[in-house]
């Protein structure tokens, strides 16, 4: 036990504890809808557009330099998630493809500007390390990562705190809430941007390819076992919760990598609440 | 007494692309009175409420409710849609779904007096024992029950059913209708309701609205359910319809 305390009394694993709840809280929240709402693979494609944006901002970055702002990755990458965020939902709209279709397109389209955006990098002046972008650190998040993700937790939970009634209402049907006046698609538009800012800020933390996990496995959890969705809600943010937290715990146990053990852990819940689902 | 009809749809025309649904629909329906829309499928009928209800906006003409804009009063409206496939999984139970006739919300927590309020609806459609229920163990009757006491429970003044007998059983239909008929002397509200069924249009409306995107006939049932208005909205007698020999 003094071990486990002496461990989360390292700076760094302080930053990593506290930005990685803050991620579970924002996921468990957002991932209720996204899972609710059958859009999955909104997480992939969110993931992938992150990945698109954070090369952009490296590629502006490689080109300014001396311009101390643009060597923030993440100042670009927010601007280019949320807008593939809304070009989703606005693109499903105008031409009634499914989401996964719509998405699907958006995927591989940001995933390719990714990988130009590299190449484009002089080697010379490259700061990218792609296997940290796609794997990601979260004992690497420093004290301005873990700032700008405190900030968007909170913003993210104000909004959802905010609109969780109209769009839970919403999510259970569409066409009622609009009879009662819900403005259902400028929620659902709300929904994709919060889900793009989760994503890619948490990109850093758990790495593009496992991020999507964060957003969908604790929620897909919580659904086999609650019986209302606030309940839902409260479980995918516990799931979260603790996944992160013995994640953390046992990546340092057996010195392997965090990332994956906090998926690995919510892939266990996940298994436990399949066993125990609600009848 | 209401200056205003409680539903008014002047000179109404809906397109959908190359499809004219609606054209140039006019009606009033005034407080306590029972309309029932009916005429063959992909007549329009449904988009008539969804007009009413501000859901969709007309190309032409335009609906109002009391004398205020479709979709400017829904707390004066109880809307029965159509009983379709929703996700059944959706964590919920009967009395939540209830709830959100009072609140047009969803209820994070439900509250003593909504809980008692859902519950005397609930009863009153012969559904109080399934309050606690999950959706996924509710029958197509069941929800239809469930979507009624919703409709309800705000004591609307304008009731809105969108082939509300689908799914139910005879029985369940005969109650249906009888539920309907005994909240309107109560309430004095209007009713309109879609249905495929011409004796249900017949026996539990007192005026009917003949639709095949035009306004075919609109009246009593004595008088508008003829042959002859039959024959021109359906095309010929039967059409695959309940068509009864008046």
């Amino acid at each position: 036990m003094q071990e486990l305390l002496d461990l989360f009394s390292y700076a760094f694993m302080q930053r990593a504890l506290l930005g990685g709840l803050a991620v579970a809280v924002m996921a468990g929240l957002v991932g209720t809808f996204v899972v609710q709402r059958g859009l999955s693979f909104l997480g992939d494609g969110l993931a992938h557009a992150s990945f698109g944006g954070l090369a952009l901002g490296a590629l502006i970055g490689a080109f300014s330099a001396g311009t101390d702002l643009l060597q923030q990755p993440l100042l670009i990458a927010v601007p280019f998630t949320v807008a593939v965020a809304l070009g989703i939902a606005f693109v499903r709209d105008r031409t009634g493809l499914a989401s996964d279709s719509v998405i699907g397109v958006f995927f591989a389209v940001a995933a390719a500007l990714a990988v130009l955006f590299i190449s484009i990098i002089p080697a010379e002046r490259s700061t990218v390390n792609v296997e940290s972008l796609l794997f990601g650190s979260i004992l690497a998040v420093g004290r301005t990562d873990l700032t700008v993700i405190l900030v968007t937790a909170a913003v993210t939970v104000a909004t959802m705190l905010l609109l969780w009634p109209r769009l839970a209402y919403a999510t259970f049907d569409s066409e009622l809430a609009r009879t009662d006046g819900v403005k259902t698609r400028q929620l659902e538009y709300v929904l994709f941007v919060v889900s793009a800012l989760v994503v890619v800020v948490s990109a850093q933390m758990v790495g593009v390819i496992l991020l999507a996990a964060y957003l969908v496995i604790p929620a897909a959890a919580a659904r086999l076992v609650a019986r209302s969705l606030i309940t839902m809600t409260l479980l995918a943010i516990a799931a979260g919760v603790v996944s992160t937290l013995g994640g953390l715990v046992l990546s340092w146990a057996f010195n392997v990598p965090s990332g994956s053990v906090i998926i690995l852990s919510q892939a266990v819940l996940f298994v436990l609440a399949a066993v125990f689902r609600r009848s | 007494m209401e200056p205003y009809p409680a539903l008014h749809i002047h000179n109404v025309s809906v397109r959908f692309g190359q499809v004219q649904a609606l054209q140039n629909v006019s009606f009033d329906l005034e407080p306590g009175r029972t309309l029932a829309i009916v005429g063959p499928n992909g007549a329009g009928k449904s988009t008539i409420v969804k007009v009413a209800l501000g859901l969709i906006t007309p190309d032409q003409g335009h609906a109002a409710i009391f004398g205020h804009d479709a979709g400017d009063r829904p707390d004066r409206i109880g809307y029965v849609p159509q009983l379709k496939t929703f996700d059944r999984t959706f964590p919920a139970n009967a009395e939540e779904v209830v709830v959100t006739g009072l609140r047009r919300a969803w209820p994070a927590r439900v509250t003593g007096v909504e809980a008692r309020l859902a519950h005397e609806a609930l009863e009153a459609v012969g559904a109080g024992h399934l309050a606690g229920r999950s959706l996924s163990h509710l029958s197509g009757g069941e929800l239809q029950r469930i979507y009624l006491a919703r409709a309800l429970v705000r004591r609307p003044s304008l009731v809105l059913l969108d082939e509300p007998a689908t799914g139910v059983d005879f029985l369940g239909e005969h109650d249906l209708y009888d539920l309907l008929e005994r909240y309107q002397k109560l309430s004095g509200a209007a009713v309109a309701m879609v249905t495929h069924d011409l004796t249900a249009a017949r026996f539990h409306a007192d005026l009917v609205a003949v639709v095949n995107r035009e306004l075919y006939a609109y009246g009593p049932p004595e008088e508008v359910l003829t042959d002859e208005s039959l024959k021109q909205a359906y095309g010929h007698r039967g059409h695959g319809h309940r068509v009864l020999v008046l």
